[in-house]
């Protein structure tokens, strides 16, 4: 097919097409460059009409969830940090603990889970063709996203006004178990929040291709791997809930 | 270009074999992960001990497996993503069972 000369009966899709994956044709480049300059909307209807899946399905999900492994590590060794800590200052863990606010914790939780709902329901929606309800809880994830970021920052002020912020003075001077309770608690959640703000953008960014329509029933693998990253950040909000407001 | 179009149009039907999951399935889902998050509020308010720990971790963990098997559908997956989120799991337990066991005896 590379070495073969189009032929004058050849569509104009299937040349553009051509033309932009493979270098030899530039000895065609006279004869297409009219054509050429239609191309992105030319390009975009053959690749719809002769390859429904365009990108590599499988690769694209592999890369995603190997990515996802080295996040779920680097919260790990996070993790890890919390465990022996905890074991070497139990008292203190347990008085810092008593200080978080369940409530505010269980609301974003809830919130959380119910974001990765929407995500994955929204694939659903995508992949059926419903593209509107698709927006809608898309939409609905990143107001969750935000709605999580808020709870955050009242939690966060109200530590700042008892003159918890990390790196001052105040906290250093703090008995070692608490210092090092409220140090892991800021990073490990400031870290996670990082997250949130990441995953909530990466939705932003898929929606508006969704609505563009560079993603769409059949080539959904983007919002898929945003969905992966969403559902990865709540998982560990499933496990910060519990270590840092509950057992402690 | 023949060839790869065919390959990719196999794959295609391939994917289809798991077409999206429903959102009833997806739902009750959710449902299980609120029933967990409420039965391990719950079970602070409980004094267990040792276990209070041993039963949050345990929610959490099948909470998180809730996500990745249904939310993430691992379970749908082929058997090389399985075996890869295995590995990286179980190379995640052995860091963390490791370090409890030196960090356990050394004080």
């Amino acid at each position: 097919m590379i070495r073969k000369r189009p032929s004058p009966m050849i569509t104009r899709g299937s040349i553009l097409m051509d033309n932009s994956g493979q270098m030899d044709n530039s000895g065609q480049m006279d004869a297409l460059g009219p054509m050429t300059k239609t191309g992105p909307t030319a390009e975009h209807n053959a690749t719809q009409a002769h390859a429904p899946h365009p990108k590599d399905y499988h690769a694209a999900k592999m890369g995603m969830w190997l990515f996802l492994f080295t996040e779920i590590l680097l919260f790990g060794g996070l993790f890890l940090l919390y465990a022996s800590y905890r074991m070497r200052f139990p008292q203190a863990f347990h008085a810092g603990g008593q200080t978080l606010d369940v409530f505010i914790g269980g609301l974003n939780t809830v919130v959380l889970i119910t974001s990765s709902l929407t995500v994955a329901m929204s694939i659903t929606a995508l992949r059926r063709g419903e593209i509107i309800r698709c927006l809608w809880l898309l939409s609905f994830t990143v107001a969750c996203a935000g709605a999580f970021m808020i709870n955050k920052t009242i939690e966060w002020a109200a530590k700042f006004h008892h003159g918890l912020i990390p790196g001052s003075e105040h906290m250093a001077a703090l008995p070692h178990g608490q210092s090092v309770f409220y140090g892991l608690y800021f990073a490990m959640t400031g870290l996670h929040g990082i997250h949130v703000v990441i995953g909530a953008s990466l939705l932003v960014w898929v929606m508006l291709l969704i609505k563009r329509g560079k993603v769409t029933a059949a080539d959904f693998v983007l919002l898929e791997n945003a969905g992966l990253y969403w559902h990865i950040v709540d998982i560990v909000w499933i496990f910060l809930f519990p270590l840092f407001y509950l057992i402690s | 270009m023949t060839t790869s179009t065919g390959m990719t149009d196999k794959h295609g039907a391939h994917e289809a074999q798991h077409g999206p999951l429903s959102y009833r399935l997806l739902l009750g889902i959710w449902l299980g992960l609120m029933a967990l998050t409420a039965t391990t509020i719950t079970a602070t308010r409980i004094d267990l001990g040792f276990l209070n720990v041993v039963a949050a971790m345990g929610i959490a963990s099948a909470k998180a497996g809730l996500v990745i098997f249904f939310f993430m559908h691992l379970k749908y997956e082929n058997r090389l993503i399985k075996g890869m989120a295995l590995t990286a799991f179980v190379i995640l337990a052995i860091a963390i069972g490791l370090t409890f066991v030196d960090v356990g005896y050394r004080y």
